[in-house]
């Protein structure tokens, strides 16, 4: 079996956002890029599997829609143990054109399982993996929190609202992933650096697609009014406020 | 033309989501001047689909068809495409919760339409179609345009209210059939969590972090949470640590929330923290640390040990509900 990881480039998580060029742009001096968190636990989880031989999972690849730029992240997640990566050589304008190239990369290349996270941290928009199952025509499932290989057979654990679902899909298929996939990233070893260095990463030019949606701008969510401090000793009347105040109790 | 908003139901039953969803498809449909449809799929009986109507739609197109039962996203996308085309639908309207983050995507490339996720306000203008949606996990908007001709919305649960209005819906059957080639996903099992108030649908949320000490310490806590009405939550170390179960971990990697009140205790307040609750319409935190930066993101604060301040709270409620 073939995994795909795709994964994306984004702020560290911790970082405080500012837009430029009137709003326009993010303001990318000082920021720290990373794999997308939930793209991390996929990667991990890919990798995990590989590890046991019983699951029948040979080879693990990730492939990334993005310029030179983002190649730290791609080396990183060859130093964490993929055994190829892709880049697509565009920026990833939009969730439909980033699916739309990522689905031309796994038409040329096959693999069995594609995972992806189930948002990326910066725009959000959970949809580039269910957009690329629906390029390719091949299902997926959604909010998956635990995945393990059985007879060849992907076995997920998919979260609804008021519960979970266990369920199987036939490969190839497409899982989109999220919290509890895998407990902890995984850290590159010293060897996977040293390794991670002289792989190559093979560079696929886009195939024509435009965008369906383009951001014009960017605002702040309006700040809120500075915190009111009720003197611990008197916390009943916290719950005076909220009711007669607030109203929210 | 017309609005067509995808209303699920649980257990034959539509929730205060089902309804802010109407609500607000009705709030586009107002700016395109047409009308908003509603799209059932199960066995929801007239009495149930007519309060649709209540808040907006003036036609309801209920889908029952036993091949339906699970949710496999290939097929119900194909489904509620075939409607869409049908009845000219030019905006396409779901929730942002799991059902509709599964069927969105696919739907959107099925019709070539553009899609605007985590909208939680009207759009800002229909020409272009225009939106504002969450972006950088709450820490910005990103004003979008939709240049296809389909668009579709996801809206963030909680984030624009019901409005009622003076309507009757009419209901009609549909025959539209699911492309049994295309039901691949086989369910073995299903665990409900059945009883509780559910995290995502709680208008008030008590929530503990670290700042909690033990999970032995939780008793005030949930016993808030109870006497409020609520549900309960926590942050990701606790949930890390098996203090508390997964479902309750709130945060940019664990559930986003928006209820009306979100009480965060010993809750320290990191960015990744805040993403999933900063939406919340009122946010009260309880911390030892004066400088703690929930604070920041609070309007009602007490500096306090959580051990010591959780109990009068609990009694303070009390007291307002004889
Ligand atoms: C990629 C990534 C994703 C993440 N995603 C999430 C996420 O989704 N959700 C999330 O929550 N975190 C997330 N985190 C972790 C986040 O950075 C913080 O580590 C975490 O939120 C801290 O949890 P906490 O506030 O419970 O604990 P701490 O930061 O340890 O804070 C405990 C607080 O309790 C207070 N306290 C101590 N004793 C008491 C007492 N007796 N009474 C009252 N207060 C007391 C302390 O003053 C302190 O402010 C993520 C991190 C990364 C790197």
């Amino acid at each position: 079996m073939k995994i795909l990881v795709c994964i994306s480039n984004v702020p560290d998580t911790t970082t405080k956002v500012k837009f430029t060029e009137g709003n326009k742009s993010l303001d990318t001096a000082g920021i720290q890029w990373v794999i997308n968190p939930w793209d991390e636990l996929s990667l991990t989880r890919a990798l995990e599997l590989k590890d046991n031989p019983a699951s029948g999972v040979k080879s693990v690849t990730v492939a990334h829609v993005g310029t030179a730029a983002s190649e730290p992240t791609i080396r990183k997640a060859l130093a964490i143990g993929a055994d190829e990566a892709i880049r697509v050589n565009a920026g990833a304008a939009d969730a439909w054109y980033t699916a739309f190239q990522l689905a031309e990369v796994i038409r040329k290349e096959q693999f069995d399982l594609v995972l992806c996270g189930i948002e990326s941290s910066d725009y959000n928009g959970s949809l580039v993996g269910g957009m690329i199952a629906e390029f390719l025509g091949i299902p997926n499932v959604s909010a998956v929190s635990s995945l393990n290989i059985e007879n060849g057979k992907p076995v997920m654990v998919r979260e609804i609202d008021g519960g979970k679902e266990t369920v199987t899909v036939p490969v190839p298929c497409l899982a989109v992933v999220q919290k509890g996939i895998a407990k902890e990233p995984r850290i590159a070893s010293m060897r996977g650096i040293m390794t991670a260095r002289t792989k190559q990463i093979k560079i696929y030019e886009p195939a024509p697609a435009e965008p369906l949606t383009e951001v014009v701008s960017f605002s702040k969510p309006a700040p809120r009014a500075a915190c009111r401090f009720i003197d611990p000793e008197n916390a009943a009347e916290l719950i005076s406020i909220l009711q007669n105040e607030a109203k929210v109790i | 033309m017309s609005v067509l908003v995808f209303t699920e139901n649980w257990d034959r039953k539509f929730k205060k989501l089902s309804f802010e969803l109407v609500s607000y498809a009705r709030g586009v449909a107002d700016l395109l001047n047409t009308s908003v449809l509603a799209l059932s799929v199960g066995p929801v009986e007239d009495s149930e689909l007519m309060k649709l109507g209540q808040y907006g739609a003036s036609r309801i197109i209920s889908i029952d068809r036993p091949e339906l039962k699970n949710l496999d996203n290939q097929a119900w996308a194909g489904v509620i495409a075939a409607v869409a085309l049908k009845e000219d639908a030019r905006v396409l309207i779901l929730s942002n919760n799991n059902t509709g983050k599964a069927i969105a995507p696919r739907l959107s490339v099925k019709l070539k339409a553009g899609v605007g996720a985590g909208v939680s306000s009207l759009p800002v203008s229909t020409e272009p179609f225009t939106v504002n949606k969450r972006a950088f996990s709450g820490n910005a908007l990103a004003q979008t345009v939709i240049r296809s001709e389909m668009k579709i919305l996801t809206l963030l649960q909680n984030s624009y209210g019901l409005c009622e209005t003076e309507n009757r819906a009419v209901i009609e059957k549909s025959d539209v059939q699911a492309d049994t080639g295309f039901l691949k996903t086989e369910v073995l099992d299903v665990q409900k969590q059945t009883g509780k108030i559910l995290l995502t649908d709680a208008d008030i949320v008590v929530s503990g972090g670290r700042g909690m000490k033990s999970p032995d310490n939780w008793g005030p806590l949930v016993e808030l949470a109870t006497l409020l009405g609520g549900a309960t939550a926590c942050s990701r170390p606790v949930s890390d640590e098996g203090w508390r179960p997964h479902e309750e971990h709130t945060g940019q990697t664990g559930k986003i929330i928006s209820p009306n009140l979100y009480i965060a205790v010993g809750i320290s307040g990191a960015t990744q923290h805040l993403a999933g609750v900063s939406s919340s319409k009122y946010i009260v935190a309880i911390n030892t640390d004066k400088d703690a930066p929930i604070f920041e993101a609070a309007q009602y604060g007490i500096v306090g040990d959580a051990a010591k301040v959780l109990p009068k709270l609990v009694e303070a409620v009390r007291e307002i509900k004889k």
